[in-house]
């Protein structure tokens, strides 16, 4: 295809990009190191209440308004401010004093609300990643081994927790263990005492890791799975001849087979569980355990005087972007060399 | 075949183990849906009880009124039983037969929605028709034994969510935004992925690459760009309305430059602009897998690219059109954050509003009332499962074994 039709076939999907996550980006970056505040104007007011007997009482007071400009809406000022909201989100000063001799350590660190997101995003990832990749075998192999006719139910339910919408996922798992919740009262029963999981945050942790495993699980299964149906079955053959055991063909042969799968399973995982947020809102969590993306859409949402924190927010966005240029280069190296490799 | 050989049979105690082991799985990747499904359907009493065979049963709510009879039991899983067998005979040529060979995307689509309204309607009819089967059954005498409910079960939950609180409308709003993503989407992504995959350019591969970052962008950095533009979107659209030569064609649209902000259309270009890098990769897989020789022939024959892109490759496609469509609707569909953060209470979709639910749960009817609704969300999702199942596995392995 020529070069000149390539760029037309191309040009709708590039522009839409071009305006909806390049432009974004730079001005997500621009705005995290400005601050847009409402310009304010102090005025003196004299107020009058009409005297009932007697003269009019009339006080003189001086408040600050918001200054409009010609069509009515308030007149915002921004400011570039360098590094400042990175600071206000990092907070130098206090993990200083955190780490100064008499300071209380890593644990007054992390209640700081940034390193607090950065500490459950960093275990979110990590922890499930094993246990994804196991339990995403097992199925594999299980299935792979089970009679054709658990194939069908087993690929359908399966598919359930990895195509329902993140957050109502996390709810349904929420529901069986709050309040009244089956779960909790079956818990309660084999206990013999009250549990209250939700005002606990390593319960809503622990939670919050299982839901993710639950539902990217199926992922690995059934791109494993399809690894599996690939595999040469003469070279299984021939180590069966040569008395290989059913551990040793595993390990041997099955394993290096799907080596390649695990490694995209595995960058495509830690990309997406980096990125966690539906959890935070799913199980509500927001008060014991919070994320980097959380933390952005927390300062973007509007507080109760209608303000958004755009310029936190930016800087917050920004400082996550730091994680996944850091996972996105192994994901980017293996593409540039397989795509390289099949043309 | 492996199955042929004596020594890859296994030892009998790993077969019953594999197979409790997958039938655990099944009941853990299902049963939170189970039971919410379970719970929505019954009166507070019964929802939240101790005992999970009431929750099941639901004598409470069958004491109050409302409920499955044996004879509506019988009836309904002679019905599902028929239509099993039905769609095991002859859904496959059905589905063929009613998508013309599956070459039309128009016909998909009506059918897709013909599918929505006819499941819709069922629902909607279930509850007068348990109430005139069950009068039926007084009138013809038949035995209390067969006419008295005996698994509780209740719309109520539902409709105090559907039409009380008026969930249709976002239902609604959630069907524009994603109907509107899947359409944009494809017709999109599509020439550009065949490009793609008929350009081994080193300019082709780099564009490839920076599409890949784009779709590693998180979706809270985005919005964090995409708010403060939407918000004051008039501002600086105005130039572009008042301007001689393009004032007019803006103009066609809306009188004044729009503010972004709580337009279900700027939503749906915000979502098939996050999409857009993945629906690019995974169709290109599967243009890859239409032979090269194909779109050779069409241009000896005197096609045009684009002619050959439309009435040679485009017709083979389908499938693949089709698995990349069901990625772009979950996103779509399943979207909170890009939702909640740039759509007014007026255009907002169903998953933000469920999250408000949540935080008004002051009592356990409120809770039922969210379930009901999380479930309403959840029931296509299973339709969807149960119809597409192939093409979602082919989309899920499409990336990993092809590269």
């Amino acid at each position: 295809m020529r070069t000149r039709t390539f760029l037309t076939f191309i040009a709708p999907s590039f522009v839409l990009m071009a305006l909806f996550i390049a432009v974004p980006f730079v001005t997500v970056f621009w705005q995290s190191f400005n601050l847009s505040r409402g310009v304010f104007k102090t005025v003196t007011v004299e107020l009058c209440n009409p005297g009932f007997l007697g003269p009019p009482t009339c006080t003189r007071e001086t408040r600050s308004e918001p200054v409009r400009g010609p069509d009515g809406t308030p007149v915002t000022n921004n400011e570039f401010v360098g590094w400042e909201n990175y600071r206000t989100l990092l907070q130098p000063d206090a993990v200083a004093k955190a780490m100064a001799p008499g300071g209380k350590g890593v644990s007054e660190i992390l209640s700081l609300d940034f390193y607090r997101a950065l500490r459950f995003t960093l275990t979110f990832t990590f922890v499930t990643l094993p246990f994804v990749l196991i339990l995403g075998l097992v199925i594999a192999l299980a299935v792979d081994n089970a009679t054709k006719a658990m194939r069908g139910p087993i690929i359908f339910a399966s598919l359930i927790p990895y195509v329902v919408t993140p957050v109502i996922g996390a709810l349904s798992i929420r529901w069986l263990f709050v309040g009244d919740g089956i779960l909790v009262q079956a818990l309660e029963h084999f206990l013999g005492r009250r549990v209250s999981l939700f005002s606990d945050g390593n319960a809503i942790e622990l939670l919050m890791l299982f839901y993710r495993i639950w539902h990217v699980a199926p992922f690995a299964f059934i791109v494993f799975y399809a690894g599996l149906q690939t595999l040469d079955k003469q070279v299984t053959e021939a180590a069966l001849i040569d008395g290989a055991s059913r551990w040793r063909r595993l390990l041997h042969i099955t394993l290096p087979h799907l080596m390649p799968l695990v490694i995209f399973v595995s960058l495509i995982h830690l990309m997406d569980a980096y990125r966690v947020f539906d959890e935070v809102i799913g199980f509500n969590a927001q008060a014991h355990r919070i994320s980097l993306q959380w933390l952005t859409f927390y300062y973007l949402t509007p507080d109760y005087t209608g303000n958004r924190a755009i310029s936190r927010g930016s800087a917050s966005a920004m400082l996550t972007m730091i994680g996944v240029v850091l996972l996105l280069i192994p994901l980017l190296v293996r593409t540039w060399r397989d795509q390289r490799g099949t043309r | 075949m492996s199955d042929d050989i004596d020594s890859f049979k296994q030892p009998r105690g790993l077969r019953i183990a594999t197979n409790i082991f997958l039938v655990v799985w099944i009941v853990i990747a299902l049963f939170p849906f189970v039971w919410i499904a379970m719970m929505s359907v019954k009166s507070p009493v019964d929802a939240f009880s101790a005992n999970p065979l009431r929750v099941i049963v639901g004598p409470a709510t069958a004491a109050a009124g409302g409920g499955v009879s044996p004879l509506a039991l019988g009836l309904l899983a002679a019905l599902g039983f028929v239509a099993l067998r039905l769609w095991r005979r002859h859904g496959a040529d059905a589905l063929a037969r009613a998508t013309g060979d599956g070459d039309s995307m128009l016909r998909w689509a009506l059918l897709v929605t013909a599918a929505i309204v006819v499941c819709l309607g069922a629902l909607a009819l279930v509850p007068s028709a348990l109430s005139a089967l069950a009068s039926l059954g007084t009138a013809a005498r038949l035995p209390s034994v067969l006419v008295e409910p005996i698994i509780g079960s209740t719309g109520q939950h539902y409709r105090t969510v559907w039409i009380t609180d008026g969930f249709h409308r976002q239902f609604v709003n959630s069907m524009v935004i994603t109907l509107g993503v899947v359409t944009v989407s494809l017709s999109l992504g599509t020439p550009a992925a065949y490009a793609f995959a008929r350009t081994p350019s080193r300019l082709a591969m780099g564009l490839l690459i920076v599409a890949l970052i784009f779709r590693s962008m998180p979706h809270s950095v985005l919005v964090a760009g995409y708010l403060p533009a939407f918000i004051n979107s008039r501002e600086f659209l105005t130039p572009l309305w008042t301007s001689e030569t393009w004032g007019p064609f803006f103009r066609l649209f809306s009188d004044n430059a729009p503010t972004l902000y709580g337009k279900p259309w700027a939503i749906v270009a915000v979502l098939v602009a996050i999409n857009q890098p993945f629906t690019i990769w995974l169709l290109r897989s599967f243009f890859l897998s239409v032979p090269k020789d194909l779109d050779e022939a069409a241009k000896v024959d005197g096609c045009s690219d684009f002619g050959a892109f439309r009435r040679v490759i485009m017709p083979v496609m389908w499938p693949g059109v089709i698995t990349t469509g069901l990625f772009s609707f979950l996103l779509a569909y399943n979207d909170y954050l890009v939702c909640a953060l740039l759509l007014d209470a007026a255009s907002q979709t169903m998953v933000p509003t469920i999250s408000q639910y949540i935080n008004s749960e002051n009592n356990l009817t409120d809770q039922l009332r969210a379930i009901a609704a999380a479930v309403s969300v959840t029931a296509p999702l299973f339709l969807l499962v149960l119809v597409f199942q192939r093409q979602l596995v082919s989309g899920m392995t499409a990336g990993a074994v092809k590269g």
